[in-house]
């Protein structure tokens, strides 16, 4: 639908403000922004509940859980151990090898998937010709199913099944890492070429033109025009990806089940907590895993000074 | 926000209708969009993008014998992973699960998030900013750190291993997509139409059925078709909450194929579990295409 009006300006946007526009005087003002204002807590009530039930409150009950010895299969001796948990993970190699695993997965692939994303954007942007399909075929590997996509690259890469001649990528550390990465690459690029073409949509014409009309080349202007310009577009479109991809937890599972040192932070946790039923271990991992979460976040809001509100069009 | 509903499409719309005052621009930029290069570069994504959908529709139908014969093309094409994985057992259920859930999630989610949508786009009301961050904080909210809690609750709640105990966690997963999703295409609507239509003469009921719904719908629809992708994608919930074919969905059951086959390759099988579940999506991929670009990028991008 939105694709059939003009949006209004940036700063007329700003919520509800526009909606005030009655002929009442001051007190019908005030007795309907109260209506207004009751209206609006209980429509908004049932999402919020809902999103705090099944967030929130695990989260404080992981925490809770995390300073407890409580492991399912030994009931009898749960206790509380304060943060022992956090001292044995943190002193334990195999966590700081899940967390060396997550952070080259993350880097590696949101740094390639920007490169590729950006060149995608700018052919989508550019090339008329068989721009719907293009469309179409980019919005496949956003809709199938990560898991789906893991197995398509294990089985490419697979000794018996697969395209690729012999050895066996999966059974090493690099080689495992590089088809993580390559399946995270080929499964989010599109979506991520989707957020900067929309950047890119949103760069004014006028400067490319004012750009070339001054003697830029192409690539001046990709570098000194367009990408500054989309900046704002990018830093979403990476803060988003790097989130996503440090959760990564699926295509690990299915590619190499955190064999050969490619376990990620997601798939300790899910171990511990799942497989092995140790929810106390597991729930200092989740709690963890938590914690690096809103580091990175702050990371790019405050290293960055992206301003998600406004990017958000919150204004 | 000014591009926020924007979709792909319209954009590029945009930036051509931009362009159509300065003629000359807009000739070259159309010679320059249909040179043999962009095509080339077109082609490229298109490539990219099916290739492994190929190799994997191309396993599905290999027999037993051909299917590590390493070739692109099957030589014998069949359809025998198709019956076996019909005749398992071990996939209808876990299909219907799939379906089912997601279907009664989108739903679910979609109502929710419109009213809470409408509220946040039309009404002003204490807490407003906080329901959107809080929105936008769940949806970066890593599923494991929950998982174990969840367990243990739905353990003794009697939860675990049912549809309503896969609901609540994806209906939570979903709302903040929802929400943002709905929320940029609300603000879109010019709400004051309903005004006119009242003093129209219309009641206020069919000001809004008449006028504003037919607004909405295609932005409440948008948001289905992403909040309907993102539950059919999930894995982690359903592999960790349920422990039979009561509730597991086809992702988690595709995981077990390869458990519970020892002597026989359940390559093909998957594979075949795999075209039936990505067939779907690409008919809505098709069909919606417009509608899901415009709603991936809604709010996200400053205009």
């Amino acid at each position: 639908m939105a694709t059939t009006q003009t949006p209004p300006a940036t700063g007329s946007v700003k919520a509800g403000g526009k909606h005030s526009g009655g002929s009442g005087g001051g007190r019908f003002q005030t007795d309907r922004a109260k209506a207004e204002r009751k209206l609006g807590l209980k429509l908004a009530a049932p999402a919020a509940i809902v999103m705090l039930a099944v967030t929130a409150y695990p989260i404080g009950y992981a925490l809770y859980l995390s300073l407890f010895r409580y492991d399912l299969r030994t009931p009898d001796q749960n206790a509380f151990v304060g943060f022992d948990n956090y001292a044995l993970i943190l002193t334990s190699s195999v966590w700081w090898q899940a967390v060396l695993s997550t952070t080259v997965i993350t880097v590696v692939s949101v740094a390639l998937e920007l490169v590729l994303g950006l060149a995608l954007a700018l052919v989508m942007h550019r090339a008329l010709s068989l721009r719907r399909s293009v469309r179409v075929a980019i919005l496949v590997p956003y809709g199938i199913i990560t898991v789906i996509s893991a197995y398509a690259f294990a089985f490419a890469v697979a000794p018996d099944t697969g395209f690729i001649g012999d050895g066996d990528p999966l059974g090493s550390r690099l080689g495992g890492w590089a088809v993580i990465i390559l399946t995270e690459v080929w499964k989010t690029t599109p979506f991520m070429s989707l957020l900067l073409l929309a950047g890119l949509a949103s760069v004014d014409e006028s400067l490319q033109e004012a750009a070339k009309v001054d003697g830029a080349t192409a690539t001046q202007r990709l570098f000194r025009v367009t990408l500054p310009n989309m900046k704002g577009a990018i830093l979403v479109a990476l803060l988003f990806r790097a989130l996503d991809a440090f959760r990564i937890f699926d295509t690990v599972y299915v590619q190499t089940a955190g064999a050969f040192e490619t376990q990620t932070i997601s798939g300790l946790g899910y171990n511990a907590l799942i497989t092995r039923v140790n929810l106390g271990l597991g729930s200092a991992i989740s709690i963890l895993l938590f914690l690096f979460i809103i580091l990175i976040a702050f990371i790019f809001v405050k290293g960055f000074k992206t301003n998600l509100g406004t990017v958000k069009g919150e204004g | 926000m000014t591009t926020t509903a924007i979709g792909g499409e319209q954009v590029g719309a945009d930036a051509q209708a931009a362009h159509s005052t300065w003629a000359p621009t807009r000739r070259r930029h159309r010679e320059a969009g249909r040179g043999p290069a962009w095509t080339i570069g077109a082609l490229a994504i298109m490539a990219y993008a099916l290739f492994p959908v190929a190799w994997i529709a191309s396993l599905s139908l290999k027999g037993e014998g051909d299917i590590a014969d390493g070739k692109l093309i099957p030589t014998k094409p069949t359809l025998d992973n198709y019956r076996t994985l019909f005749d398992s057992g071990e996939f209808v259920r876990p299909l219907i699960n799939s379906i089912g859930i997601s279907l009664i999630t989108t739903v679910l989610a979609v109502v929710i998030a419109s009213f809470a949508a409408y509220a946040i786009a039309r009404l002003d009301f204490p807490g407003k900013s906080l329901l959107l961050t809080g929105a936008l904080a769940i949806a970066m909210f890593p599923p494991v750190s929950i998982i174990g809690p969840l367990f243990n609750i739905w353990r003794s709640t009697g939860l675990y291993d049912t549809w309503p105990g896969l609901i609540l966690p994806f209906l939570t997963f979903a709302l903040p997509l929802a929400i943002w999703t709905l929320a940029a295409f609300f603000r879109e609507i010019p709400f004051d139409l309903e005004q006119a239509a009242q003093v129209d003469g219309a009641t206020p009921f069919q000001a809004f059925r008449k006028v504003i719904l037919p607004l909405a719908l295609p932005g409440v629809f948008t948001s289905a078709i992403i909040v309907f992708i993102f539950c059919w994608n999930d894995f982690l919930f359903s592999i960790s909450l349920t422990s039979t074919d009561e509730a597991r969905t086809v992702p988690a059951a595709t995981a077990f194929f390869t458990a519970s086959s020892n002597f026989i390759n359940p390559t093909g099988q998957i594979a075949a579990a795999a075209i039936i579940v990505t067939v779907p999506i690409i008919i809505m991929v098709l069909v919606f295409q417009r509608r899901i670009v415009a709603g991936l990028t809604a709010g996200a991008v400053k205009g």
